[in-house]
């Protein structure tokens, strides 16, 4: 939702950023504000996934040039799990599998890393339990999930529920969802969009990174960037998803 | 007999050494031999092949003496080493039985747990084709300083087709320094029969000790024994413990063994199988770091065919100490359709932490399935990341897959309060201090 006045959370000016030495981004400027969502496309080696990880601080992206202010502070002085506690949410593209951690403790260990930081109350194991539960059901998820080890032996599916669980109980100030939909069914697809729409909030912002429209005809994007070659080279609203789903990206590259 | 020409730290070791008045005289007779290979044996060094990466030099500098008297415990002083499940229990202090510690009532019919001196009078037939036969002294010299040692020790003996209900814990507390003890454990479970055991081995205090074990397990026809391992020594203790095990036609057999102490230890698990079809597992977890040592031998004899055997070890090192595993397999002629797989799995937490692991096949049938594996690595830089995007500190995320790659060996022992407990251990123990980072926003969790 676009309203005048609302409060910058994100601002990344002239992004550059390196993986094993060599360039993918290339200069990119994005502001988010408050209540907004964002998506980013692009077609594949675009940039998009670099993007995303880039801002959550994964070790193996380099920044090499620019800035971000995330809620006026400098993104890039901060490690990964200091991005978190302020706020920001990665959703992977590939969840990573903790085989020997259960589910349970690894969620609740987060959440109470942040409810730390939010000055609220910790759970106990079986306090944690019942509110999983209550976020779970948001996302149809099976009680089960909490015995499993994190991410161990997951479908594509579950995987990507199991992420938008942690954004459910982490509440981000920000969230960047990395190819959320890639590898999801209609069905799953419609559970997992849901989940995001009812976690969606006035004070929040959502950045939704896909190579397809189909997402966005569940969550609606105030805008829409292309990506090309490590740059924003295209914005519009929701209508331009639609046209990049007519006419392919090629259109976008002569454009631009 | 008590001529002493030996090796001078051997000589050290049996100074005083008295042969027992009276007894059994097959007992006597081995004891006989023990002392003479003793005698004939020397301390082994890093020249000898089986011992290339373990110098236990630090172990002769140190003159232990036998124990001469154990202190009397308190039960309140041990009561938190007892598993809760085990019900019977015998407490070795120092190697020596305390019957006052010890608990063993109410075992079902044909299941004993006792003392080895007092079963020798009552259950002699049954200790006599076995004590001493399995854990070969030949060639071991700590193996043979036991045997001639052996005066008193553990023996369990489940019946044929019964079944012992809840685990037998065998608790060995040391609590003086430059004591040398000798524990002994005999364990013979008889066709059909099941049960599980825990060797435990602790301290009172930090002393410096040595603690020189030998256990044999028989399993008989389609028994089943699991067996527990607990190396939790003082930091500053020298553990040899060798564990000779005889596995019967269709009989199970698992081992868990956890090395957590000691400033140098060896695990030698030696197991033969005697019969056609049996099944064998044999798990290991090392967590070292400081300066110890921790080094763990196995043999996996296949002699019979139909055999399965299945090998998971694991060490975690840190600060710089240094693991060794030699997963010696072999498979005999005619042991046709083995089936055996074995897996070492190392992490290393730290630039000066070290591992030798070294798989030993001899496989001397053809059609049989042999497999094995070894890795060594340190965290995976993607889970950690991952966590750390999920706000955990760097310091506790790399505890906690510290944690869930020994977890995987620790979830696997039959004794829930073990596994509770052996869990917190490795939390504890591999608390590495959080990296100070300038916290934005809020508390540390």
């Amino acid at each position: 939702m676009i309203r005048t006045g609302a409060k910058v959370l994100l601002e990344v000016k002239g992004l550059r950023a390196k993986v094993a030495g060599v360039e993918i981004l290339k200069g990119i400027d994005l502001t988010v504000r408050e209540g907004e969502v964002h998506a980013v496309m692009g077609p594949n080696g675009s940039g998009k996934s670099t993007f995303a990880k880039a801002l959550a601080g994964h070790p193996a992206y380099e920044v090499s040039g620019g800035t971000a202010a995330y809620d006026g502070s400098d993104l890039f002085a901060l490690a990964p799990e200091l991005r978190a506690r302020a706020g920001l949410f990665l959703g992977f593209q590939y969840p990573v599998e903790i085989p020997g951690v259960s589910n349970s403790s690894f969620l609740r260990l987060a959440y109470n890393t942040m409810q730390a930081v939010r000055g609220g109350d910790e759970l106990d194991p079986l306090e944690f339990h019942d509110y999983a539960r209550e976020k779970m059901k948001l996302l149809d998820m099976d009680a089960s999930f909490l015995d499993r080890a994190v991410n161990d032996g997951f479908s594509g599916g579950e995987k990507k529920r199991n992420e938008i669980l942690q954004m459910a109980l982490l509440e981000p100030r920000l969230a960047i969802l990395d190819e959320t939909d890639s590898g999801l069914d209609i069905d799953a697809l419609r559970v997992v969009a849901n989940g995001v729409n009812h976690l969606i909030k006035p004070d929040n912002a959502v950045v939704l990174v896909t190579h397809y429209q189909r997402m966005l005809n569940y969550i609606v994007p105030d805008f829409v960037h292309v990506m090309e070659s490590g740059r924003i080279v295209k914005t519009g609203g929701k209508a331009l998803a639609e046209e990049l789903e007519a006419r392919g990206y090629d259109w976008v590259k002569e454009a631009a | 007999m008590n001529t002493v020409t030996g090796h001078p730290y051997i000589e050290a070791l049996l100074k005083g050494y008295e042969t027992p008045h009276g007894g059994v005289s097959w007992l006597n007779e081995r004891r006989a031999q023990a002392l003479e290979r003793a005698n004939a044996l020397t301390v082994p060094t890093t020249r000898d092949e089986e011992w290339r990466f373990t110098d236990i030099s630090p172990l002769t500098k140190i003159h232990f003496r036998p124990v001469a008297a154990a202190p009397r415990l308190a039960m309140a002083d041990i009561a938190h080493f007892i598993a809760p499940e085990a019900t019977a229990h015998l407490v070795f202090v120092d190697g020596v039985f305390a019957p006052e510690l010890s608990a063993n009532a109410g075992l079902p019919y044909g299941v004993v747990v006792t003392n080895l001196a007092a079963a020798l009078g009552t259950h002699a037939t049954v200790i006599e084709p076995h004590l001493a036969r399995h854990a070969g002294f030949e060639q071991e010299v700590f193996a043979a300083l036991n045997t001639c040692y052996l005066r008193d020790g553990a023996f369990i003996w489940i019946a044929r087709n019964q079944k012992c209900p809840t685990p037998v814990q065998l608790l060995y507390v040391s609590t003086q320094k430059e004591a040398a003890a000798y524990p002994r454990c005999l364990v013979v479970a008889e066709s059909g029969s099941t049960c599980t055991l825990i060797e435990d081995f602790v301290s009172l205090g930090d002393a410096v000790y040595f603690n020189d074990a030998v256990t044999e397990v028989v399993v008989g026809e389609a028994a089943r024994v699991q067996h527990v391992k607990l190396q939790r020594e003082a930091g500053g203790a020298f553990h040899i413990a060798t564990c000779a095990v005889a596995v019967a036609k269709d009989a199970q057999y698992a081992s868990h063994a956890i090395t957590l102490g000691a400033r140098i230890s060896r695990h030698n698990l030696n197991v033969a199988q005697q019969g056609e079809g049996a099944e064998v597992r044999m798990d290991g977890l090392a967590l070292v770091s400081g300066r110890q040592l921790a080094d763990t031998h196995t043999l996996m004899d296949h002699a019979r065919p139909g055999g399965r055997s299945k090998q998971l070890h694991k060490c975690i090192v840190g600060g710089a100490a240094h693991a060794v595993f030699n997963g010696r397999i072999v498979v005999r002629p005619g042991a046709q359709l083995t089936d055996s797989a074995q897996q070492s799995r190392n992490l290393l937490l730290s630039g000066k932490a070290h591992v030798d692991t070294k798989p030993q096949l001899e496989i001397f049938a053809d059609d049989v399935k042999c497999s094995h594996g070894a890795t060594v690595g340190q965290l995976d830089a993607e889970q950690l990341f991952y966590l750390r995007s999920r706000g955990l500190p760097d310091g506790k995320a790399r505890n906690l897959l510290t944690y869930a790659f020994g977890a995987e060996v620790i979830d696997r022992i039959p004794v829930p309060s073990l596994v509770e407990q052996l869990e917190e251990t490795v939390l504890a123990q591999t608390q590495t201090p959080t990296l100070s980072l300038p916290l934005s926003g809020g508390g540390e969790s």
